[in-house]
């Protein structure tokens, strides 16, 4: 084999992204266009109707547009207080340890797990403790599915941020603490500074997997297709009504999902594109 | 400086130490949790038969529970469609996901190059569920229905990006020596990458397709729109097909079944769980 | 005549990485006030190793152990707190690292904002002022305080982390090789500096350069695999060393 027909096949081969991605593109597109045209782009993102009663179908993504963003934002709120002591015992309190790659190890199979399985594990023992505790009555709904989802993003904070903190020179280290600073200090006023936009940019990535996660919302947030006015009542996510209702869907209906399929796909693709072009700036710096 | 401010800096400081022991402790309680709940409550479906024999229906299910007796049946109907679907997947995007992985590692400032770097990283971030869609639209609709074909298309476009970027990292940190080393002995190109260096980089693509692999396994979503599921074993890749995670899913959905649910979530946790260990391990030992 | 109490003091201090080798040996010396020290020796002696004890930075890695006792002011420090310690023992490391997040003005603050002690606005503008005119970067950065210290030069960077470890009013300041990553200009500003600076601090530095310890020092210690071989006047230590390793090294046969 000569290099030109090397080359030939090797671009070949990386022509298939651009195909791919083109497709879906296009696909979302076309299949969506039904229902922007039918009740205009801009209308079909601020309805809260949806009802499907044949000749008086009115289809709304606004109900699933602010499930996702509060499932999201919750998850990312009760995500911290778990990826942030991972992040530093990792990458700078127990740096390099034994310990420290068995925390590792957690997390990584933390991320492993499938998120059906997540779901089922939510639904069967956080849900009836969320109805002992009398927090909300049927179990189900926004909170209890941030819960699971926190839980599922803390592996991708925890070891982004770890590997930012495990980045600060130790020359900066040894100065502050050469200062008379104890560790919480330079941990506060040296490392999180430091190390602040690239913790910042894996929470932005977190939040890219949130906003997509599927079978875990949908088994837990309850399903009802209303705006959720607390963070207890029962909604649905962008990605869950697609699941709940792709398969039995035809016509207008099938439309407008794939025209959620479609902003959900615009919103990830933003975050993870703000995210990557982040950590680039904070790697370089 | 009063030795008091100085005792209540250090108590903070040990307060500082303890609370992210404590926090990054806690996070393995999840993992706990889950490992423990599929353990105890999928234990004892686990059988032989469970692994033989394809799901019961539902009146079947029903009749065993009036009669006080197991359900009888399993997931063998699952285990195959997913072995199926993702042989199928594997196939294709191994090699076409080297090559790719090969081509970025090839032209590093290329402007096309950058492009396709680019893409990979949004594939790699579209939710499943989006993928489903897409293959639905691509596959199910010119088909004229659900196919384990339409699902290995949908696995196959998921492992794609990861397979590529473990490829590409891997083939950069090999030193350049060993590339100049193969070009000067006068091999082309494509000599060298073939000869020298893929198979220098196998440890680390290999560990590549076997995370990209245990990251697929448990999809639900996207396999929900295009193998849709089926309740008896089949070969025939242009038919509904089932996959162990669908069938925990209709578990789930079904009251008759649910007693099933824990079995195969046990079988499908210890599956991935172990390819993730086993790829950690691997990626380890090839390191040294 | 009364005994005056030396500022520094090493009685039989040991520092050991590993149970079996011992990186310094039983170094006894005491520092005299207000001099500079200078600590001389092959690279793997030992001479960072026992500057880095004396603000207890080797209680920030587990495996090193200090034994044997330094005492400052008479004091043994290994049995007080570190943080107070390292507050009246400053320290200049190798490579000049200002705080990358922090303004020049907060970088020579950093240390009461790194202790928690809060200061008035007077009271910082007037501590500001004074550190960088101890080290003669005042008229240089005076009018670009707010920007950030990484954008000063290598040398005038090494100035700034002087001054952050003066602003705290040390009664030693050690200094690991300061000027090794420095250009020649540069290393000459510092060294006409800490000659200045012998007034108002005790300063022990590390270098490997011969001709700087002879330019700024008034005492020279040599440290050969971890001993202290040589302790004196420099001019004494450089013109009639009184060991045979000492005259090696300073004849070029070694190191």
């Amino acid at each position: 084999m000569n290099d030109k027909i090397y080359k030939v096949i090797l671009f070949i081969a990386a022509l298939i992204m651009p195909i791919v991605c083109g497709g879906v593109v296009y696909a979302l597109v076309t299949d969506a266009y039904e229902a922007f045209e039918h009740f205009g782009f801009f209308k079909f993102l601020t309805s809260s109707e949806w009802s499907y009663t044949e000749g008086a179908e009115q289809y709304g993504a606004l109900p699933f547009i602010t499930g996702t963003l509060m499932t999201t934002l919750l998850a990312l709120i009760f995500c911290i207080p778990f990826s942030l002591p991972v992040a530093l015992f990792v990458g700078e309190y127990f740096k390099g340890t034994r310990v420290a790659a068995v925390l590792s190890t957690v997390t990584d199979l933390l991320a492993g797990i499938p998120s059906i399985i997540y779901g089922l594990w939510g639904f069967y023992t956080l849900r009836p403790l969320i109805m002992a505790l009398n927090i909300s009555p049927q179990g189900s709904g926004v909170l209890t599915a941030s819960l699971v989802l926190a839980i599922m993003i803390v592996p991708y904070a925890a070891s982004l941020s770890a590997e930012f903190i495990k980045m600060v020179p130790n020359d900066l280290k040894e100065g502050a603490y050469s200062l008379g600073a104890t560790r919480a200090e330079v941990v506060r006023k040296v490392i999180f500074p430091v190390a602040g936009s690239g913790i910042f940019s894996s929470y932005i990535l977190a939040i890219g997997r949130a906003l997509g996660e599927t079978m875990t919302v949908t088994m837990l947030i309850g399903n009802t297709n209303n705006i959720p006015d607390s963070i207890t009542s029962t909604g649905n996510s962008m990605a869950s009504i697609i699941a709940n209702q792709f398969g039995e869907a035809d016509g207008l209906r099938l439309s407008s999902l794939i025209a959620i399929g479609f902003i959900l796909f615009l919103i990830t693709a933003l975050i993870n594109m703000i995210g990557k072009i982040m950590i680039k700036r904070a790697r370089i710096a | 400086m009063t030795k008091l401010k100085i005792k209540n800096r250090l108590a903070q400081d040990r307060l500082m130490l303890w609370s992210v022991c404590l926090f990054a402790a806690l996070t393995a309680v999840p993992l706990l949790a889950i490992l423990g709940e599929v353990l105890l409550r999928g234990y004892d479906q686990l059988s032989w038969s469970f692994f033989t024999e394809p799901t019961p229906t539902a009146y079947k299910a029903m009749k065993a529970i009036e009669a006080g007796a197991p359900i009888p049946g399993g997931i063998a109907n699952g285990i195959i469609g997913t072995m199926i679907m993702l042989g199928m997947a594997v196939v294709v995007a191994v090699p076409s996901g080297i090559l790719c992985g090969a081509y970025l590692a090839e032209n590093p400032k290329n402007r096309f190059a950058q492009v396709v770097s680019y893409l990979t990283d949004l594939l790699q971030g579209t939710p499943s569920v989006i993928i489903g869609i897409i293959t639905y639209i691509w596959v199910v609709v010119p088909m004229k229905g659900y196919s384990a074909i339409a699902g290995s298309v949908a696995l196959c476009i998921m492992m794609l990006p990861l397979i590529i970027r473990s490829t590409e990292e891997t083939l950069k940190i090999l030193p350049a020596s060993l590339k100049e080393a193969g070009l000067a002995l006068g091999g082309n190109k494509a000599r060298v990458m073939m000869k020298v260096q893929l198979p220098a980089a196998f440890g680390g693509i290999f560990t590549g397709v076997l995370l990209a692999i245990s990251r697929v396994i448990g999809e639900t979503a996207p396999l929900m729109f295009t193998a849709l599921g089926c309740s008896f074993i089949r070969f025939a890749v242009d038919k509904p097909i089932s996959a162990v995670p669908l069938l925990i899913w209709e578990f789930f959905n079904d009251p008759n079944l649910q007693e099933l649910i824990w079995g195969a979530s046990l079988f499908l946790l210890l599956f991935v769980l172990t390819l993730n260990l086993l790829s950690k391990y691997l990626a380890k030992k090839w390191n040294q | 005549m009364e005994s005056v109490t030396p500022i520094l003091e090493f009685k039989k201090t040991c520092v050991s990485y590993t149970k079996q080798t011992m990186a310094v040996k039983y170094v006894s010396a005491a520092i005299e006030r207000n001099t500079i020290t200078a600590i001389m020796g092959p690279s793997g002696c030992g001479k960072s190793t026992l500057l880095r004890a004396v603000n207890l930075m080797h209680n920030l890695y587990p495996n090193i152990r200090v034994d044997g006792e330094i005492l400052l002011n008479g004091e043994n420090i290994l049995a007080m707190e570190p943080i107070d310690v390292r507050r009246r023992v400053g320290m200049v490391f190798q490579r000049p690292a200002p705080f990358p997040t922090m303004s020049i003005y907060d970088n020579v603050l950093s240390g009461f904002v790194l202790n928690g002690i809060k200061l008035s606005k007077v009271e910082k503008d007037a501590t500001v002022e004074r550190c960088l005119r101890s080290v003669a970067l005042w008229d240089e950065v005076k009018d670009v305080l707010n920007k950030k210290g990484t954008f000063l030069s290598g040398g005038q960077q090494q100035r700034l982390c002087i001054a952050r470890a003066l602003a705290m009013k040390p009664d030693v300041l050690l200094m690991d090789e300061p000027t090794s990553a420095l250009d020649p200009i540069a290393t000459k500003h510092i060294e006409e500096l800490l000659l200045e600076l012998q007034k108002e601090v005790t300063i022990l530095i590390v270098t490997h350069n011969m001709g700087q310890a002879k330019r700024i020092s008034s005492k020279s210690m040599f440290m050969y695999l971890g001993e202290l071989v040589e302790y004196g006047d420099t001019e004494t230590v450089f013109s009639k060393p009184s060991d045979e390793r000492t005259k090696a090294y300073l004849t070029g046969k070694m190191g």
